[in-house]
């Protein structure tokens, strides 16, 4: 039975392009802060561990689930779950960018980024594979489930996981900005805050949003990060731009609540969504699998 | 310009420097330097590149150069020493007719003709950017650009002189951008009311040369380039055909000047092609 309240940090950080040493160490950092901070997960960005736009450092950054660098904060997890992302290569030399979660000195869950961008300024799947799943674990935080950055711009994402019964969502972030003009505010940032509030409210969630901070070839990653609640309230949020620790705690009784007075996924009709998509797949509208 | 596009344009002050100030730093920083060095010409654009690194990186890590020729407005120098005086920082003063002069009196000889206004304008913009590479190196110091995001679409700047920098901050801000941003930061009335100059020669303004004005541009650029719509489209909106055909003409005939030197390919893995890195690798 999980606890109804847990402590859950997020580490804004700014990776050093293609040095796993560095941010390596960084990752051991913050463990230990939020760790004596008492919280019972941590919650890296996306590709912490070797800088967002790898290109064709991918070969030389990319590392297996087993390799020591993986395995030393894999083993840093006996008090304090940690989600952490980095290049992963397995066996047959594919390249994804994958989100672990590991708990108890395991590594429990895997994700592989499912929705890799490949437009305006995104070059993802000329480097990377795509994963092929959006999976659940039941972790000591309730059921959760994993969206790397763009994963969660894609509606049909946080739906599944949702109807797999998440009651948290983690996502890890790479997010440039790119429009600092007139808008009430900004570009992505306002996109994100918007869609997050609303998946929150409509999945009746919360969701653990960590977005790395720094700059690449004058490309910036604004960090915001923070949590929010199946109400669509902030939790916790960081700031814009500077790196930073921040906790909060998450109470499932919310959830409780929020689920009881808004019961949306209750009332969810999957089997219809099902049988809709499963028709439109045999009238072939979608093309061939896997697109 | 059009109220809907003025808005559009308008930037987020605090925001939008917030940004810039941190790719400054980081950026400088990152690659191991902590000062900068750029040329301050009294006009609009180096006073703002100037102010952002000034805020960016304090005081005693900023060194601007003045590099007048003789026939450069006296005005030009002294807007620049009032940039220098305002932000309180270290400057040099490089006279450039000297080199400038004695070149073309040895090419005029050698190719028999008087230089045109274009070879001497792009002679004297590569003459500041030797002078600011040479003191780079002795300074210890990154090259701050000074080159709108306007221009640099127009192409309205010489190729390996004024366009050449280490790292720019003002590249994706166009004119009036710069302006807004300009009188947020505090540049000088005198420099943000005045008419924008390359000061090549004696009452050259940049809109009489261009033939057209930075508002109009910047209206048309803005809608073809971050709106992608069509020249068709734009024109279909009320603008003049001629100049909406110009300015996309102008952007694609200069787009040589954005980019590094193409190179043949002869191997599995060129430089520029598929050899991928970006510039931070390695920092």
């Amino acid at each position: 039975m999980a606890f109804d309240i847990q402590r859950v940090a997020i580490a804004q950080m700014a990776p050093r392009l293609g040095d796993i040493g560095a941010n390596l160490e960084r990752h051991h950092e913050y463990i230990r802060e939020a760790s004596a901070q008492g919280a019972h997960l941590i919650v890296f960005p996306e590709l912490g561990l070797t800088g967002y736009q790898t290109q064709d450092l991918t070969l030389e950054v990319a590392r297996s689930a087993a390799s020591p660098e993986i395995q030393s904060i894999v083993g840093m997890s006996m008090e304090i779950d940690v989600l952490f992302s980095f290049v992963e290569e397995t066996d047959d030399h594919r390249f994804y960018v994958t989100a672990l979660y590991a708990s108890k000195g395991e590594i429990v869950h895997k994700h592989r980024k499912v929705y890799l961008p490949t437009y305006g300024m995104f070059d993802e799947r000329r480097y990377f594979a795509p994963g092929d799943r959006f999976d659940v674990l039941n972790s000591s935080l309730g059921t959760l489930g994993v969206l790397i950055c763009e994963d969660a711009w894609h509606l049909s994402a946080p739906y599944l996981l949702a109807m797999q019964k998440a009651t948290l969502l983690l996502v890890p972030a790479s997010s440039p900005w790119r429009n600092t003009m007139a808008a009430a505010e900004f570009g992505s940032h306002a996109f994100w805050r918007h869609l997050l509030q609303m998946y929150a409210q409509l999945l009746g969630v919360h969701i653990v949003f960590a977005n790395r901070v720094g700059y690449e070839d004058g490309v910036h990653f604004y960090g915001g990060s923070g949590i929010v609640a199946p109400n669509g309230s902030w939790l916790v949020e960081a700031g814009t731009g500077e790196s930073e620790l921040i906790v909060a705690e998450i109470d499932r009784r919310l959830t409780r609540r929020t689920r009881y007075t808004t019961p949306l996924v209750r009332d969810e009709r999957v089997h219809l969504v099902a049988s809709q998509l499963q028709a439109l797949l045999q009238r072939g509208d979608f093309g061939a699998p896997g697109h | 310009m059009r109220p809907d596009i003025e808005q559009a344009l308008r930037l987020r002050e605090e925001l939008t420097t917030s940004v810039l100030e941190g790719f400054l730093r980081d950026e400088v920083r990152k690659v191991g330097f902590e000062r900068v060095v750029f040329g301050l010409s009294g006009g609009i654009d180096s006073a703002l590149s100037a102010y952002l690194a000034t805020r960016a990186l304090g005081r005693e890590h900023v060194h601007a150069v003045l590099m007048p020729y003789r026939s450069s407005s006296p005005s030009s120098l002294a807007d620049a020493m009032e940039v220098v005086r305002d932000l309180d920082i270290p400057h040099t003063v490089v006279e450039i007719t000297g080199p400038v002069d004695a070149y073309f009196e040895q090419m005029d000889k050698l190719l028999g003709e008087q230089a045109s206004p274009l070879r001497r304008g792009n002679r004297m913009a590569r003459e500041r950017m030797v002078t600011l590479y040479d003191l780079s190196a002795a300074m210890n110091a990154l090259v701050v650009g000074t080159s709108n995001k306007t221009e640099l679409l127009l192409g309205y700047g010489t190729q390996f002189g004024d366009m050449a920098s280490a790292l720019n901050p003002i590249g994706d801000l166009y004119k009036c951008q710069v302006r807004q941003l300009s009188a947020y930061v505090g540049v000088p009335q005198s420099i943000l009311k005045k008419a924008p100059s390359a000061d090549l020669w004696a009452d050259q303004t940049d809109e009489k040369e261009l033939g057209f004005t930075y508002d109009d541009a910047d209206e048309i650029l803005y809608q073809w380039v971050d709106l992608r719509l069509t020249p068709d489209e734009i024109i279909e909106r009320g603008y003049d055909a001629s100049l909406v055909r110009h300015i996309v003409q102008r952007v694609a005939r200069n787009q040589y000047k954005r980019k590094p030197p193409i190179i043949a390919k002869l191997s599995g893995r060129t430089i520029g092609i598929d050899f991928r890195y970006l510039r931070d690798w390695g920092h």
